[in-house]
């Protein structure tokens, strides 16, 4: 099974530590992962600002580069979402594409559905809420959303109960959103930080220390008020609590 | 070309050539153990409530429950303590002064605690919303779990009204708190003989 | 000025702000709590989708249907090209039986046609009778919410309305006194009044009469007072069969506040004794967007309003911030349907969080239709020329992984050594309420190359 190993664009400049981790974790559990070392970005930016020219452009090149993998690896929900549920505008009757848009998983999900781990080999003795981001939530199904009738499960809280000694809390509001949403934290930079703030406050009040999930972009925008407003919460990546680092 | 004729030719230009077809509405759905318990509480919840007549008759049950009611009107043929017929007059205006309506519905439903009201004889369809306070005569009979099926109980194939009445009226609008008892009804009671 | 600032605004009064999100978020909770007390939950959403899709499908076919079983039913039928049409039809009914006192019911529709400026000019008096619908027409202001008209306002604010109007206490607030004053006020109205005009929840084909469900009992006191008895509907108001109802009377309340039923669920197949019924039925722009694929779905809304309590922008920006007659996803994305350049702000207020099309009752996939807005916001040419070239360069960025390697190496080698002045000058939008992440000194590219060698 060859991975290609898929790092938002933003994380690679600014979250080595947390691309990092992803990748440790998948070699921990002996997989053989593959950088392609020529990608760059999936085109959400562009597609959610409804610029699809610019957007169908770069996921040409997307399938390109990770057409030939076995399987495609993100520590992102919102950018396999884009992959998965938006490229098809774009992709649709491409050599590859359909291989492509049913072989592109998040991280934890994919640790859940194909590889099925049984121990993750680490420690994280920590008070620590699960941020559901949007994408990963409601577009691939991360865990079930608190608007439908249908039976309860979390994937991200079946593999973090993996991990020893963490203890998760109970939030108000379990899946709204952090107010992130791409370009949204700038052209409705007002109503971002409000959503943002709600949310970290929820974390706070229910006890959490550590606020994890599996979108950095939710994650830097959190950490981003918690630093401003100098809250007592941290947030990490949630490859790197399964990679052991603490 | 008539305004009609513009819309019907734009939608007839812009629809599919085929479509999927009209799914089944009567799906697998709650059956309620004790429908009885089920229409009172749901009932109860909307701010109504539900009586079962065991020894009295109406008359006695609005005698012993309605203290202080001067006019009172009824559709149910049975109740002999009406002060006014309200078929009498040709308008409805004068039933605004009702205190109590006696009423027929034909079936409850359990699910959401209302009950169907129809009345072909009734001449003012007004009167269920003028009167202060409704009284509901239902045959105990005739109790159903869900709307699926009540909607197989009820036609329109000839012109009249008929309405589904789920408690008294009432309002949340001013800062989401409930009053029970805006236009219509302020209080309405279930019946079941 | 568009959302942004509005919702800004909004935003800037926090404490009012949170109070807005707590009682819209409450009304989510309780139509949770409705939803997951049905089993068949999923199912009824599933057969009200396939219900619309089908009628939307052969909407033509429908309409003429029920417009003959209307007919045959003593209901004169009207069809009103587009808002300009359906008002002067309005008018023209009232006149023709000297009607001057009108009393309205909830109708999302006739705002949307902006009818009461138009009878008012021509001399009739428009009352609206829905409770939240008469305080914000007292205020002269638009309803916030389609089903919650008043939902924005406090109950002090009420009160000083009441006390300028209605001649009520001197603050007094109490909801249940307010609500009393109004009945005395409404009563009078509905006593007096010379006709009345009601929205149309569902418009059944196969029976030929209209379905109105309200809590406050004004519908009916209004149709069934007054002789003459208008009903305005959108086209898409049609549903095939009677027993259609089954499904959406069980979705409908519940979706809306989490109650099982309103009060009332009228079935008006004919007038009342010496009256007459009119049905108008409204385009207004909906037949065009039936030829879209992308956004064809947006009318099969049952204006339950459940997408707007649970969207997360609606409860922190209240309704006035969209600027267009329904607010939040399912108003943003008809806003943008109908009129896109006015409304081009909207597709955008939003972060495509998804929680509308999983609570919508009929399955529409509102994200998507605002996701692809977007698009045709860009297509027309209105997202704005800076934004467009930033986003523009950055895609050419992105073919080019070794000018992007540079630009991130810069990007980390620079920022950190900058002064905060800088940094956070009014230009970085980001800045203003947020921390900018820390730049590590390696991307992860190059620790990945590094660790190869």
């Amino acid at each position: 099974m060859r991975i290609g190993l898929f790092i938002p664009c933003f994380m690679n400049e600014l979250y080595p530590e947390a691309s990092m981790a992803t990748l440790k974790v998948l070699e921990n559990l002996g997989l053989d992962v593959e950088y392609p070392t020529n990608q760059t970005c999936c085109g959400q930016p562009m597609a959610n600002t409804g610029c699809a020219h610019e957007a169908g452009e770069l996921a040409k090149r997307f399938l390109k580069i990770f057409k030939d993998y076995d399987y495609i690896v993100a520590p992102s929900g919102s950018c396999v979402a884009m992959v998965r549920e938006n490229y098809a505008q774009f992709l649709e009757g491409e050599d590859g594409f359909e291989h492509l848009k049913t072989h592109t998983y998040e991280l934890v999900e994919f640790l859940h559905d194909v590889i099925k781990p049984t121990n993750m080999n680490a420690s994280f003795p920590y008070k620590v809420g699960i941020h559901n981001s949007c994408h990963g939530h409601r577009e691939l199904g991360m865990a079930s959303m608190s608007e439908r009738n249908l039976p309860a499960f979390s994937k991200i809280q079946k593999i973090l109960e993996l991990v020893d000694d963490i203890e998760f809390v109970t939030l108000k509001r379990n899946d709204e959103c952090c107010g992130f949403g791409g370009t949204f934290c700038v052209s409705e930079d007002a109503m971002s930080a409000a959503m943002g703030i709600d949310r970290v406050n929820d974390h706070l009040s229910a006890g959490a220390e550590i606020m994890t999930g599996i979108d950095m972009s939710c994650l830097m925008h959190m950490q981003g008020i918690i630093d401003r407003k100098k809250l007592p919460i941290k947030t990490m990546h949630i490859a790197q609590i399964l990679a052991g680092e603490q | 070309m008539s305004s009609r004729e513009e819309i019907l030719n734009n939608i007839k230009k812009n629809i599919p050539s085929s479509t999927i077809d009209l799914p089944e509405t009567d799906i697998p759905h709650i059956k309620y153990e004790n429908k009885n318990k089920k229409f009172s509480t749901s009932l109860a919840s909307v701010g109504g409530n539900a009586v079962w007549l065991e020894d009295n008759s109406i008359d006695e049950f609005v005698a012993n429950n309605y203290k202080d009611v001067n006019v009172i009107v009824s559709t149910y043929k049975e109740f002999t303590l009406s002060t006014k017929d309200a078929n009498k007059s040709n308008t409805p205006h004068p039933l605004a002064n009702v205190d109590l309506a006696v009423i027929k519905a034909e079936f409850a439903v359990a699910e959401n605690g209302a009950v169907w009201v129809k009345n072909p004889d009734n001449r003012h369809r007004a009167l269920y919303f003028l009167a202060t306070q409704l009284l509901i005569i239902v045959d105990k009979e005739n109790i159903v779990d869900t709307m699926h099926e009540a909607y197989e109980k009820i036609d329109f194939n000839k012109k009249g009204y008929g309405t589904f009445i789920s408690g008294p009226s009432k309002t949340a609008d001013i800062e989401q708190a409930l009053v029970i008892g805006a236009h219509g009804p302020t209080n309405a009671c279930v019946l079941f003989v | 000025m568009g959302h942004p600032e509005k919702a800004a605004k909004f935003i800037a009064d926090n404490e009012r702000m949170h109070w807005h999100d707590k009682a819209l978020w409450f009304v989510r909770q309780k139509r949770d709590i409705a939803a997951h007390g049905l089993d068949e939950w999923e199912e009824l959403r599933r057969v009200a989708s396939e219900i619309k899709t089908h009628t939307i499908d052969k909407l033509d076919f429908y309409l003429e249907e029920f417009e003959k079983n209307a007919k045959e039913k003593g209901i004169q039928v009207h069809w009103a090209k587009d808002a300009k049409e359906h008002n002067e039809i309005v008018l023209k009914i009232l006149l023709a039986r000297g009607a001057k006192k009108l009393v309205k019911s909830k109708s999302m529709l006739t705002e949307e046609c902006h009818l009461n400026p138009f009878l008012e000019e021509n001399g009739i008096e428009v009352i609206d009778t829905d409770l939240g619908e008469r305080i914000v027409q007292l205020r002269d202001e638009a309803p916030s919410h389609i089903v919650l008209p008043a939902i924005h306002l406090k109950k002090e604010d009420v009160g000083k309305t009441f006390e300028k109007f209605l001649k009520t206490e001197k603050d007094n607030c109490d909801p249940t006194y307010l609500t009393r004053a109004a009945r005395k006020h409404l009563r009078e109205k509905f006593l007096n009044a010379e006709a009345s005009l009601t929205g149309v929840n569902f418009g059944i084909a196969q029976t030929g009469g209209v379905v109105v469900c309200t809590n406050e009992g004004n519908a009916d006191l209004g149709a069934s007072l007054p002789k003459l008895h208008i009903a305005s509907m959108g086209i898409e108001k049609i549903i095939p069969r009677l027993k259609d109802l089954s499904i959406f009377t069980r979705l409908l309340a519940r979706s809306a506040t989490g109650q099982p039923i309103t009060s009332y669920t009228s079935h008006f197949h004919a007038p009342i004794e010496g009256g007459e019924m009119h049905v108008i039925i409204v385009d207004n722009g909906r037949s065009d967007i039936i030829a879209n694929e992308d956004f064809k779905q947006s009318l099969h809304c049952i204006r339950c309003g459940a997408c707007i309590n649970t969207c997360p922008v609606y409860r922190r920006s209240g309704g006035h911030s969209y600027g267009y007659t329904i607010p939040g996803p399912i108003g943003s994305t008809l806003g943008a349907s109908k009129d896109l350049r006015t409304n081009k702000t909207l597709p955008f207020a939003c972060t495509l969080c998804a929680s509308c099309s999983n609570v919508c009752p009929s399955k529409i996939k509102l994200h998507n239709q605002l996701y692809k807005h977007r698009q045709s916001v860009v297509a027309a040419g209105l997202l704005g020329a800076k934004k467009h070239t930033i986003l523009k360069v950055a895609t050419w960025v992105m073919k080019h992984p070794a000018l992007l390697d540079f630009t991130g190496l810069m990007a980390r080698k620079i920022v950190p050594k900058l002064p905060r002045s800088i940094l956070y000058s009014k230009a970085n939008i980001w800045g203003k309420e947020r921390e900018l992440p820390k730049f590590p000194e390696n991307s992860f590219k190059e620790l990945y190359k590094a660790r190869k060698k």
